[in-house]
C-alpha cells in the first residue's frame, strides 16, 4: 500500500499544474469570447484562488512520493 | 470527561457556542439566499443577467475571503484564546449584518452602494472564517474523548440550521408584510429584504451575552500557565513540515470533498430548483427547508457513529455514495419539474396574463407560467403534491450524504493538530474546503451550464471531480484511528 501511495504522489504533483493550466486556457478563451469587466473579474478571482491550491497539491504529491504518508 | 467539566457543564457550553455559531450562519446565509433581491437593489439594472452575477461574485467574495478570516483569527485564538476571539468575531458579523441592512440602494447613492455591500460582505466572510474553528476547538476540548465526536456533531448542525433559520426568516418576512400575497411580495423586494439583516442585531446580542459568561478552554488556559503557548502559530502551522502535511492531508483528503458536497446539496440543489428548473420561489425553498429539517438529525447520529467506528470511513462513504447518486438525483428533479402531457379536454386551466404569456394549470396541481415569444417559456413552475414530496425526498438524500461527510469532520480535523495551533491549523484546510472549493459549487456550476448551453447537468461535473479526487485520496492516505488524546 505504501508503494501505491508513493507512486500516486506523482500523479498528485503532475495534476496541479495540470488542472491549473486547464483552467488558465479556459480562462483566456472565456476572457476572449465575452472581453466584459464581469468575465475578467470572475475568471481572475478563479486564477488567483486556484493556484495557491494547485501548488499545494504538488506539495502534497511530493511529501507522498517522499513517503511522507507511508504507514507501518 | 475533563476533570473541570461536569455533564450538565458541557450541555451548557454546547448550547453557547452553537448558538453563536448558528447565528453567524445566519448572518451569512441570508445575503446568498437573497441573491436575486439584492441584484436589484445594489447592482446596476441594465443586465440582469451581469447583476445576478455581480451578486454571486460578491456572494464568492464572502466565501473566498474565509480563508483569510481562518488565518487572523484562528492565530489570534492561538495566542489570546479560544473564547475571546470567537466573541471578536460574532461581534464583527453582527455588525456587517446589520450594516447591510442599513446600506441605501443604488438608485440613492449610485456606485457606493454596491462597494459598501462589498465590503460588508467581504468583513461577514471574515468573521466567519475564524468562528467555526474556535467553537469546533473549544467544544472538542472540553468533550472526553469517546464522546468528541457526539458533541462537536452539535456544532455541525448549526451550518444546516443557520440556512433553515435563513429560509424560514425570508419566507416569513416576505408573506406577512400586506395581508394581499402579491403586494407582500412587492414590498418585500421594495425595502422588506431589510428586516432579516436587521433582526439578526438581537440574536447577536443574546448569543454575545451568553458567550461573556463562558470559560476558557481549559486546554488552553492549561497550555497558556505552562507557558506553552505558541509565539508564531502562522509560522508553526505552515512553515514547518511536520505539520503542513497534515493541513494539506486534511484539505486534499477530507475537506475540499466535504466542502463540495455541503454545497452541492445545500445550495446548488436550490439554485437547480429556481434557475434550471424553474420552480417557483417559495417551492424552491420550501423543498430545502423540509429536506434540511429531517435530515439535520442525522449530523448526530454519524458524529456519535464515527466515535465508534472511526471517522474516515463514515465521511469517505459519504463522498463515494455523492458521486453516484448526484446525475440520478438531478435528472428526476428535471423529470419532476416538466409539465406531465395531458390532452386539453382533460381540464387544464387557462388564465391569460399579460401579452404572450398564460397561466396554465393541469388537473393534479401542477402550474406555470407559459411565454410565447421566439421559443415557449416555461417559468414560475409550482409541482404537483406528489412531485413536491419527490423532490423534498430528493433534496432530503443530498442533505443526508452531507451529513455522513460533514458530522464527523470537526472531530477529525481537532484530532490532527495539537493544541497549541489547533485552531490556525484546522481552520484553514477547513474555510479553504468549504469556502473556496464548495462556496465556488453553485457559481461554477451556473457557469459550466452556460458554457456547454444545452446539457443541464453539466454543472454537476465540478462537486463530481472535486469529490472524486478527494475520495481517492482520503482513501489511501488518511487514518480510520481516532486520536483520544487532544491534550498534545
Amino acid at each position: 500500500m505504501n508503494t501505491i501511495r508513493r507512486y500516486l504522489g506523482l500523479v498528485w504533483m503532475l495534476l496541479g499544474p495540470a488542472l491549473f493550466f486547464l483552467l488558465l486556457r479556459t480562462a483566456m478563451q472565456e476572457m476572449q469570447a465575452s472581453p466584459h469587466i464581469d468575465t475578467r473579474i470572475q475568471w481572475t478571482v478563479f486564477l488567483v484562488v486556484f493556484f495557491p491550491i494547485s501548488i499545494g497539491l504538488m506539495i502534497f504529491g511530493l511529501y507522498a512520493f517522499r513517503g511522507e504518508y507511508d504507514r507501518n | 470527561m475533563n476533570h473541570t467539566t461536569s455533564r450538565r457543564g458541557i450541555w451548557r457550553i454546547i448550547g453557547a457556542s452553537s448558538a453563536g455559531t448558528l447565528i453567524e450562519w445566519y448572518d451569512f446565509y441570508i445575503f446568498g439566499s437573497l441573491a436575486t433581491v439584492i441584484a436589484q437593489q445594489f447592482f446596476p439594472k441594465t443586465n440582469p443577467t451581469a447583476a445576478l452575477l455581480s451578486t454571486l461574485a460578491t456572494f464568492a467574495a464572502g466565501f473566498i475571503v474565509r480563508p483569510f478570516g481562518a488565518l487572523v483569527f484562528g492565530r489570534l485564538g492561538d495566542l489570546v484564546g479560544r473564547k475571546n476571539t470567537f466573541l471578536l468575531t460574532l461581534v464583527l458579523m453582527g455588525g456587517s449584518t446589520f450594516a447591510i441592512g442599513l446600506v441605501p440602494g443604488y438608485e440613492s447613492i449610485g456606485f457606493a452602494a454596491p462597494l459598501l455591500v462589498l465590503l460588508l460582505r467581504l468583513l461577514q466572510g471574515l468573521a466567519l472564517g475564524g468562528e467555526y474553528g474556535g467553537a469546533a476547538t473549544y467544544v472538542a476540548e472540553h468533550a472526553p474523548p469517546d464522546k468528541r465526536g457526539y458533541f462537536t456533531s452539535w456544532i455541525q448542525t448549526t451550518a444546516t440550521l443557520g440556512l433553515f433559520l435563513s429560509l424560514g426568516v425570508i419566507l416569513l418576512t416576505r408573506h406577512s408584510l400586506d395581508p394581499d400575497l402579491n403586494e407582500s411580495i412587492r414590498k418585500f423586494n421594495t425595502w422588506g429584504w431589510r428586516i432579516p439583516f436587521l433582526v439578526s442585531i438581537f440574536l447577536v446580542l443574546v448569543s454575545i451575552y451568553i458567550r461573556m459568561k463562558m470559560a476558557e478552554s481549559p486546554l488552553f488556559a492549561r497550555l497558556k500557565s505552562e507557558g506553552g503557548i505558541s509565539k508564531n502559530p502562522l509560522k508553526e502551522s505552515f512553515g514547518h513540515k511536520t505539520n503542513l502535511k497534515m493541513v494539506l492531508l486534511a484539505l486534499f483528503g477530507a475537506t475540499m470533498g466535504q466542502g463540495v458536497v455541503w454545497y452541492t446539496g445545500q445550495f446548488y440543489a436550490q439554485s437547480f430548483l429556481e434557475n434550471t428548473c424553474k420552480v417557483n420561489f417559495d417551492q424552491s425553498r420550501t423543498i430545502l427547508i423540509w429536506a434540511i429539517l429531517f435530515a439535520t438529525p442525522f449530523f448526530i447520529f454519524f458524529g456519535r457513529l464515527s466515535d465508534r467506528y472511526g471517522r474516515k470511513w463514515i465521511m469517505m462513504a459519504g463522498l463515494a455514495l455523492a458521486i453516484f447518486s448526484y446525475r440520478p438525483i438531478y435528472r428526476q428533479l428535471l423529470h419532476l419539474s416538466t409539465p406531465p402531457a395531458i390532452a386539453v379536454s382533460m381540464g387544464i386551466t387557462e388564465t391569460p396574463l399579460a401579452e404572450n404569456s398564460k397561466r396554465i394549470t393541469l388537473p393534479n396541481g401542477f402550474a406555470y407560467t407559459e411565454t410565447n415569444n421566439s421559443a415557449p417559456q416555461l417559468t414560475d413552475k409550482h409541482l404537483d403534491p406528489g412531485s413536491y414530496r419527490q423532490a423534498v425526498l430528493l433534496v432530503f438524500l443530498q442533505v443526508f450524504l452531507v451529513t455522513m461527510v460533514y458530522g464527523p469532520i470537526a472531530a477529525f480535523l481537532v484530532e490532527m493538530f495539537p493544541t497549541r495551533i489547533r485552531y490556525t491549523s484546522m481552520s484553514l484546510p477547513y474555510h479553504i474546503g468549504n469556502g473556496v472549493f464548495g462556496g465556488l459549487t453553485p457559481f461554477i456550476a451556473t457557469l459550466l451550464t452556460t458554457m456547454s448551453g444545452t446539457d443541464k447537468l453539466v454543472g454537476l461535473w465540478y462537486p463530481l471531480l472535486v469529490a472524486g479526487i478527494c475520495l481517492v485520496i482520503g482513501t489511501l492516505y488518511l487514518s480510520n484511528e481516532t486520536d483520544p488524546n487532544v491534550k498534545d
